[in-house]
């Protein structure tokens, strides 16, 4: 027996109420409810899953996901933050540092420096293992990226003894991302050339500062890794989904109440719009999308029984921002891959086994 | 010190073969650093006769592949429970137990599993692309 639609559309919302929520797990199994089939069905998947681009910057990626459940697009999230692989700062060999940055604090900032470069010369990269028995050890132009930093300070001699500003008074006293160079190695050159020069993504990162006589030079090796190494191999500044809220009105609410009612929203949530039928004022929603879920509307009495929040347990508002090394759409289908990856690979060790 | 100041050997010969055995890459192609496969499973000593009660341990996975593989494992009607841990935070090991009404093995189920997520993550590219060429095509008229 197929269930009704207002069970259907009861089992899709999460419920939010004043102190407290219901309606929380999952229960599309088979044999939580008798008489259904919840069995997985890859046809069935295929026709109520959907997804809706809502922002398609380079970077900042919002998109919805819908018809999956809590668990796939939760991995999707995770796999986002911490397995895609990226290029990072991994050594930095220090030829000389008289800045008044120590060594050690010059290498953890020059780590963060998101890189960027021609992307299929990525895919020419492999991985550099940290075991020195592993016979990739050892650095080679497939797994080692080579740049160079190297800056010294000068005074000005041009300026006025009335300049005060240090930008002006003496040459290179900052010292910014876009000062880093890349020297390739090997294939590398025909890898990365031209526009695809491996560089920092964003050239005004300032790394140190500098006075006459100071002086940086470094050799730094970027490899490959995952953010589950370390937050600077990670791809993505943020990469998180919410559940889209769900706004009913039960009975109508209507006059000074209805104004009251749209204030407890954010902007653009709910309107007042006069009733057609009996020509009064009436609070309608109108994008639940906005909503910030506060609950402000359950503190006051006057709303008490005629509305319900809460939210949709399907409908995945994904929001990917990229921190340049690949856009975000590419990020988004590359932990799909590797996601799909992970289930081959144990699924070809199973059969073997 | 001073040998890793020296400019950085060209790799050998086999890496190079390597590349040209690969498949030609075209833009929506995702990055694939590595055609290895080293994952690493293990069934625990903990089986019934039948094989239709097991637990698997797998080695450097966690919640990622664990809750997703949890959840499509219990959408299939012959397993009779699925659920998978994490015994220690600092060990790189997730477990996971399946018992099954018996009609198949719970490795079976394991293995359904797996490819019913494969094919889940199919469609999520698919769809994902199709919607992108979509929005795309919108935004330009």
């Amino acid at each position: 027996m197929a269930p009704s639609k207002e069970e259907l559309e009861r089992r899709r919302i999460v419920g939010v109420e004043l102190e407290r929520v219901s309606n929380v797990t999952s229960t599309d199994f088979p044999g939580h409810y008798p008489g259904e089939d919840h069995s997985w069905n890859l046809d069935d998947f295929k026709k109520n899953s959907k997804i809706d681009i809502h922002k398609a910057n380079d970077l900042d990626y919002e998109f919805d996901l819908i018809g999956v459940d809590a668990s796939v697009a939760n991995a999707f999230r995770r796999i986002l933050i911490s397995e895609v692989p990226t290029l990072a700062i991994e050594t930095v060999f220090v030829h000389n540092n008289t800045s008044i940055v120590q060594d050690e604090v010059l290498a953890q900032r020059l780590g963060l420096v998101p890189l960027r470069g021609d992307k299929k010369g990525f895919q020419q990269l492999r991985w550099r293992k940290k075991s020195p028995d592993e016979p990739a050890a050892e650095a080679t132009d497939f797994n080692t990226v080579v740049m160079t930093l190297k800056v010294a300070c000068t005074r000005n001699h041009a300026t006025p003894n009335t300049e005060t500003d240090p930008s002006k008074l003496y040459f290179n006293s900052s010292v910014y991302a876009r000062d880093i160079k890349f020297a390739p190695q090997g294939r590398q050159s025909s890898w990365f050339s031209g526009a695809g020069e491996i560089r920092p993504v964003n050239p005004d990162i300032l790394l140190a500062k500098l006075r006459p006589g100071q002086e940086i030079d470094l050799e730094i090796h970027c490899v490959l890794g995952i953010g589950q190494d370390h937050a600077k191999f990670s791809p993505v500044a943020t990469a998180s989904y919410r559940l889209l809220p769900s706004i009913k009105i039960k009975k109508p609410i209507t006059g000074e109440d209805a104004e009251k009612f749209v204030n407890c929203f954010p902007k653009g949530v709910a309107e007042v719009q006069k009733d057609k039928k009996t020509g009064e004022n009436t609070a309608v929603v109108v994008n639940p999308r906005k909503d910030t879920v506060s609950r402000e509307v359950l503190r006051h009495d006057e709303f008490k029984g005629k509305v319900e929040l809460g939210r949709i347990r399907d409908h995945f508002i994904f929001s990917i921002e990229s921190t340049g090394m690949y856009n975000s759409d590419e990020l988004f289908l590359q932990a799909v891959q590797i996601l799909k990856k992970k289930c081959t690979d144990f699924q070809e060790k199973l059969m073997e086994s | 010190m001073a040998d890793h100041d020296e400019s950085l050997p060209d790799a050998p010969e086999y890496a190079t073969s390597n590349i040209a055995g690969s498949e030609p890459s075209d833009d929506d192609e995702p990055l694939d650093l590595t055609h290895e496969n080293n994952a690493k499973i293990i069934m625990l000593g903990t089986a019934t006769d039948d094989d239709s009660c097991a637990s698997f341990q797998f080695e450097n996975e966690d919640h990622t592949l664990g809750n997703a593989l949890r959840w499509i494992i219990m959408k299939n009607p012959q397993v009779e429970f699925c659920g998978y841990s994490i015994p220690h935070p600092s060990e790189t090991k997730m477990n996971m137990r399946i018992q099954t009404y018996g009609e198949i093995t719970a490795k079976d189920a394991l293995i359904k599993g797996l490819a019913d997520l494969r094919d889940l993550c199919d469609v999520v590219t698919d769809k994902f692309i199709a919607e992108k060429e979509r929005f795309v095509a919108e935004k330009g008229n």
